[in-house]
């Protein structure tokens, strides 16, 4: 089992989980977050006061997967947070952990059975 | 004076008539109490009362802040809450400029062109540019003075261009925005006026009542955002991201000052205080009232919720539909007129989507389409009963359908469509001309990023943003989870032989480093598809319909060939 998170544009959200769900992934917890990495933030001007380096706001996606689903899953992530053409700066990353053991809260399920359906 | 006379009878002064000043010189020399200083000089100096009395005075200076309300913050604020939290600086800045921009053109030479001495019917000429002698009152309006009739008629020059602006919200850019409504409110509304209220020809063909500028205002304005909406396409992601409006709150207090600021817009349009002005306000609120449970009846019969937007919008659709008819209806055709225009105006505006154009706030829904029903309906409800100066303004045509007339119908009808011509001709030129000094339209990057940040470099709210998440839950599909992967994604990997994975690492680096050019990343790969990953010395694609595993392996083989690389295609399995 992995957990996989996702810093992605938030724009790009709607084509993330529309790749997702073509690869029947379905299930994930979205929250706003920001930082930076490369991209600079923008600069920002109020009554001629300039804000630079501001966090950019970004969607952290988390998606929970059973070890046969990590590499469809990651490929819809990339299809869909990837900017057109051959992406840009600021599209985001990637992160695959190991998870130990998952619990359905409902059922008591555990490992692999509580990720699914 | 004679230059009263001269000019009054023919000319449609927002109903001020004959009529209107002659119950204005009775009042007078009644020694009415509001008109004190009039009557004394009517009585000295029969028959034209020429000097500006107090109380129409203060009532058009009431109405003259009231209209100015109208559009800041009212439109500012109506239209703000509609837009996406990104953009709403740039809407609210679209109206506020127009009060800027408009004002300036106004005092240097849009009020000579609108309501100067008529040059043949076209257009005021220059004599009264830089608003160089105010000292008589304007003949439209004798009882105020000449600078309140000029303050007056500005604020309907401001709204005009800033009705446009929902058509072509959050993308527009700045400056071409800015010369676009500076021309607009020179060639289209300035000239307009002139031909409906200030002795032009469309008065003097036709005979088509307008009381408050339902043609003048919102047909023109209508039109306009029609063509602005065609000429600059859609929104980036319209259609296939979700808009929702940001701030309904914002909507519906903006709503609200429409509708007291209207009375100021249409009662204000008697030029006077008295019978006249009453009927119209009125009307103006019977029909806002009707109009907003028109719109919300239909409203039901479709999606069975009453909605709040839908309420407010209906209120403002049909205090555009009653603007041309005001103050020349009774009150029950007020109240039919603003039935009717809620209710079409809801089938206009959730017809839009099919129609293919990107009219963000729906002005040629409310604002063509209402003012449009208005201009038709004030043909079939205008009575002598309410309004006998009727008669001299449609050319003979003493009222309506109600009184047996059907002729004032087609009146109407050729005020409209004359109105239509121009102003789509118009916009369409002018859109064309500035679009060849500014581009008109934000880049895909720019709209992403909102039009408040990239073209003010200022953000309306310092907080985290949901939207995307708001609007992504909103479309979520129900959950249903699979056990094995789909087989419908094929893939392929190929693997570069005889070169290090840190030859490989640094090259790739290189081939996907970005060049910034005004903030637009440039791109020197020419490798397509993009590999979905890369590890080592091994790249991971998906296969698509235009290349072929070989096909890619010789591409990516060439880009590392000085490097003397050779790819390879792994096995499937």
């Amino acid at each position: 089992m992995k957990l996989i998170t996702a810093i992605i544009r938030p724009e790009k959200l709607e084509d993330v989980r529309r790749a997702l769900a073509e690869t029947d992934v379905y299930l994930m917890t979205v929250s706003e977050t920001s930082g930076f990495g490369r991209q600079r933030g923008v600069v920002e001007v109020y009554r001629g006061q300039e804000l630079e380096e501001r966090m950019i706001p970004k969607l952290k996606v988390e998606i929970a997967v059973n070890d046969n689903f990590v590499d469809a899953t990651v490929e819809a992530i990339i299809r869909g947070a990837r900017s057109a053409g051959a992406g840009d700066v600021g599209d985001g990353k990637i992160f695959v952990t190991p998870l130990d053991d998952v619990i359905r809260i409902r059922t008591g399920e555990t490992g692999p059975a509580a990720i699914g359906p | 004076m004679a230059s009263l006379f001269r000019v009054v009878p023919r000319a449609a002064p927002h109903g001020v008539n004959r009529a209107a000043v002659a119950l204005a010189l009775t009042l007078a020399t009644a020694a009415s109490a509001f008109a004190d200083e009039a009557a004394a000089t009517a009585t000295a100096a029969a028959p034209a009362p020429t000097q500006p009395n107090s109380g129409d005075t203060a009532w058009m200076l009431t109405s003259t802040a009231l209209v100015l309300f109208m559009t800041i913050p009212g439109l500012a604020l109506f239209y703000g809450g509609l837009v996406r939290s990104k953009n709403i600086l740039s809407t609210l800045m679209h109206s506020f400029f127009c009060a800027v921009i408009v004002s300036v053109l106004w005092f240097i030479v849009g009020y000579s062109i609108a309501f100067g001495p008529t040059q043949g019917g076209l257009w005021g000429g220059l004599s009264l540019m830089f608003l160089r002698d105010l000292s008589q009152p304007a003949s439209l309006a004798p009882t105020i003075p000449h600078a309140l009739f000029v303050m007056y008629q500005l604020t309907f020059a401001i709204i005009t261009p800033a009705l446009i602006s929902g058509a072509f919200a959050e993308r527009f850019r700045f400056a071409p925005f800015a010369a676009f409504s500076a021309l607009w409110s020179l060639i289209v509304y300035a000239p307009l006026a002139h031909w409906v209220w200030g002795g032009g020809w469309i008065a003097t063909t036709f005979g088509a009542l307008d009381f408050a500028g339902g043609t003048v205002v919102h047909i023109s304005s209508g039109v306009s955002a029609l063509v602005c909406a065609l000429y600059l396409g859609k929104r980036h992601g319209y259609g296939h991201e979700p808009m929702p409006p940001h701030n309904l709150p914002f909507t519906v207090v903006g709503a609200g000052m429409l509708w007291v600021g209207w009375f100021g817009f249409n009662a204000g349009s008697a030029l006077t205080a008295g019978g006249l002005a009453s009927t119209a306000m009125l009307n103006t609120h019977l029909a806002a009232a009707t109009a907003g449970i028109g719109w919300m009846l239909v409203e039901l019969t479709r999606s069975r919720q009453a909605t709040v937007l839908g309420v407010v919008s209906g209120a403002v659709a049909g205090l555009v539909a009653i603007t041309p008819a005001a103050g020349f209806v009774t009150p029950t055709g007020a109240a039919i007129i603003g039935l009717i225009g809620g209710g079409v105006c809801y089938l206009a505006v959730s017809f839009k989507p099919k129609l293919g154009y990107d009219d963000a706030l729906d002005v040629v829904g409310v604002h063509f389409v209402g003012g449009t029903i208005g201009a038709l309906l004030t043909g079939v409800f205008a009575t002598a009963l309410v309004n006998p100066a009727i008669k001299d303004l449609a050319l003979g045509t003493p009222g309506g359908v109600v009184d047996g007339h059907w002729k004032l119908v087609w009146q109407q009808l050729a005020g409209v469509g004359v109105t239509i011509v121009f102003a789509g001709v118009a916009t369409l030129g002018i859109l064309t001309v500035v679009n060849l000094i500014w581009p008109l339209r934000a880049s895909p990057n720019e709209e992403t990023l909102g039009m408040d940040l990239s073209q003010h470099r200022e953000r309306a709210y310092v907080l985290s943003g949901g939207e995307a998440v708001a609007a992504a839950a909103a479309v979520m599909a129900e959950p249903r989870a699979a056990d094995a992967p789909p087989t419908s994604v094929q893939r392929f990997t190929i693997i570069l032989d005889h070169v290090s994975e840190q030859q490989v690492e640094r090259r790739w680096r290189e081939l996907c480093r970005r060049i910034s050019v005004d903030g637009n990343a440039v791109s020197t790969l020419t490798l397509t598809p993009t590999p979905i990953t890369v590890r080592g010395t091994r790249f991971r694609f998906l296969t698509d319909n235009q290349h072929t595993p070989e096909n890619v392996r010789t591409q990516l083989e060439s880009l590392f060939s000085d490097l003397n690389a050779k790819a390879r295609i792994e096995t499937q399995g």
